[in-house]
């Protein structure tokens, strides 16, 4: 595929997942809270068009999962009466995007039907929605380390190659001292050193500045090898020789020369901190219950009888995988096109 | 020359490890809480006795006094002290760190192994289907993320039973002869080391492909092609080669990713090396060990640097020269 259409086809898959996470609360047909004691270990839903009598019906409709009296564990449906799938109804109420508070949802079944696309979690959580809002924080966290890393990776990558001698030998060498850990053993080092109890929004707030914090390295040597280049060019000779100042020339000529650097950088750490806030919330280490995040949706994998008897507790898994691919994809062609283009 | 080089590098390793304990080390003892942070929500115990336990343990000296005694206590090969474990840490990092080198190298053996025929193989069916499948396969694997490998795997043990969930060695086997203690080892080893080895190879491949179509064509494997020397020949002696050079500075940056990927595999599938202690000293805040972990890791990541260094210095005359 050329790059041009690689990257659109990235870009527009991109926007699809972000929107579906942004508008979490619409998508999602419950709360990400919404407990169904009833329903431990629910498997995913089955929509229906045709019914016990083979009657074909135009509007989707599912039956009631109930636990089947002759095994523990297990569920049957009950056929006789049929949930149809409603659209735009009215639900919990949620906010959008954060802020204005609402009650419609894109879709839902009569009470006390349920429609549960991903199944249901230990406590009878519609794993669907809670996929959804767990995207929210582990998106969020993935942008937002991303951002503070190629930031503060530009500011001190640009420093070091514009003024160089010990100002570069001085930031480089302290970029060596992150380089040198392997980079998730630096995270849990830096952890560690975190308080393990406090508030979600604090845990959250920490957890995205030590990621953002340890990744500048990587970004800021590109960046200065770029500002280095940039320092010697023609226009910044000759903008000193009109009297510029230092800091004017960095901002004005030398560090927009490095903004496609650190877009592809951004593109490239994005799905690398979504995979450490996914990994760290895994491992019990990020923003706890009630609260989901893709990696708390994957936890209760690491006890056994989950692993193997509830195949659907692995389906948000996959389905971070066309994100990654997305991520991927653009970070290739923005790549590709950095090469094609002459600095 | 090649002294002189072999030693500035040293003495820079060193001082980069000097830099990184210090710093891991203030990082962590200045956190606020501590080990003792539990002890005290106990209403049975009173704060004079965690104070005098901090005492003992000297938490309540100055930073600079904690590091001294720290950096002496290396020399004697302790490490600090592991409070969770009440035993010098040296010891406690040794077998583990033992199994975690073991299972990164079987993995990077592994990994190795399959990567280079199927980036030689990509590279000499560029533009054919052939050549597109094994790029569809590794752009594919890449995108998978690791803990979902991880757990594929362990699902994989769980469901089957044709391996173990996890540990190295099977209860009741410790005082068996050589070759059935070798033959459980290697059961045990199987699943996590070729986890590890999965996750590296996408980008292995991807780049000795790179590596070996830019050799390829280059103009003498041209010039050789025009001469009408074989295809096989062509690959394996004229251009793998010259793509090596690329290929050793991959080494290591993949002892990098290899050891963060480890830290998981070995928590998801319980291998008793390093990763599954430092979570727990991570959540019980037992900082020796956390900072023993950190510098150990450190050690393993520099010397797969130094290597990668010294095989380069080796295999490429032109750096010799320089």
């Amino acid at each position: 595929m050329k790059p041009r259409y690689k990257l659109r086809a990235a870009f527009i898959l991109l926007a699809a997942v972000h929107a579906a996470v942004v508008f979490a609360g619409f998508l999602a047909p419950y709360g990400f809270a919404n407990q169904d004691r009833e329903l431990p270990f629910a498997p995913p839903t089955r929509l229906h068009f045709f019914d016990a009598h083979g009657r074909f019906h135009a509007r989707p409709f599912v039956y009631r999962s109930q636990p089947d009296p002759s095994q523990p564990n297990a569920y049957v449906n009950d056929t006789t009466q049929e949930y149809p799938v409603h659209f735009f109804v009215l639900g919990a109420a949620y906010r959008i995007a954060g802020i204005l508070p609402a009650r419609e949802h894109l879709f839902g079944v009569d009470e006390p039907g349920r429609i549960l696309l991903f199944g249901s979690d230990a406590f009878g959580r519609d794993q669907f929605s809670r996929f959804l809002y767990g995207g929210q924080l582990s998106l969020l966290a993935g942008l937002l380390a991303a951002a503070i890393s190629v930031t503060l990776g530009m500011f001190i990558g640009g420093l070091a190659g514009f003024y160089g001698g010990w100002i570069d030998e001085a930031l480089m060498r302290g970029g060596d001292l992150f380089l040198a850990l392997p980079w998730l053993y630096l995270l849990f080092a830096v952890r560690a050193a975190l308080p393990l109890h406090v508030s979600q929004r604090q845990i959250f707030v920490l957890l995205v500045a030590v990621m953002g914090l340890i990744g500048w390295a990587r970004p800021a040597r590109l960046i200065r090898g770029v500002a280095l280049s940039a320092k010697e060019r023609n226009f910044v000779l000759a903008a000193r020789g009109f009297g510029a100042s230092n800091a004017y020339i960095l901002r004005r000529h030398v560090l927009p020369q490095a903004y496609s650097v650190a877009l592809t950088q951004i593109t490239l750490l994005i799905p690398q901190y979504i995979l450490a806030e996914v990994t760290l919330t895994f491992l019990g280490l990020g923003v706890g219950e009630p609260m989901p995040s893709w990696g708390s949706l994957l936890s209760s994998l690491q006890q056994y009888y989950v692993l193997a008897s509830y195949w659907w507790m692995f389906l948000p898994a996959l389905f971070l995988m066309p994100l990654f691919l997305a991520y991927y994809a653009a970070a290739d062609a923005l790549q590709e096109r950095l090469k094609s283009v002459p600095l | 020359m090649n002294a002189k080089y072999l030693s500035r590098r040293l003495i820079n390793a060193i001082l980069l490890l000097v830099g990184i304990s210090f710093f891991s080390f203030a990082l962590l003892q200045l956190a606020p809480g501590d080990f003792f942070d539990e002890m005290r929500m106990n209403p049975r115990i009173s704060a004079a006795t965690v104070e005098g336990l901090r005492g003992q343990y000297g938490l309540d000296r100055p930073l600079l006094v904690r590091y001294e005694r720290w950096l002496g206590s290396i020399f004697r090969g302790d490490l600090g002290f592991s409070l969770a474990y009440n035993s010098p840490v040296g010891p406690l990092l040794q077998a583990r760190a033992r199994n975690t080198l073991f299972l990164t190298a079987t993995a990077t053996a592994i990994a190795w192994a399959l990567a280079i025929p199927i980036g030689i193989w990509g590279a000499a069916n560029r533009g054919k289907w052939s050549g597109r499948i094994s790029g569809l396969a590794t752009s594919t694997l890449l995108t998978v993320p690791d803990l979902l490998l991880f757990l594929c795997l362990l699902l994989l043990a769980v469901r089957t039973g044709w391996f173990p969930t996890g540990g190295m060695v099977s209860p009741g086997l410790e005082n068996a002869d050589l070759w059935h203690r070798g033959k459980d080892l290697a059961i045990h080893l199987f699943l996590p080391s070729f986890g590890l080895a999965l996750v590296t190879l996408p980008t292995l491949v991807r780049h000795i492909r790179s590596a070996m179509i830019e050799a390829l064509n280059s103009p003498f494997v041209r010039a050789a092609r025009g001469h009408g020397i074989p295809r096989r020949r062509l690959l394996f002696r004229y251009a793998l080669p010259v793509a090596t050079n690329p290929l050793t500075s991959l080494f290591g940056f993949s002892v990098a990713t290899m050891l963060s990927a480890s830290l998981l595999v070995e928590v998801i599938l319980s291998w008793p090396g390093l990763g599954p202690l430092l979570l727990e000293a991570t959540l019980t805040k037992d900082i020796f060990v956390v900072v023993g972990i950190v510098m150990l890791s450190a050690v393993f990541l520099i010397a797969g640097n130094l290597l990668a260094d010294v095989l380069l210095f080796a295999s490429d005359p032109r750096i010799r020269v320089e």
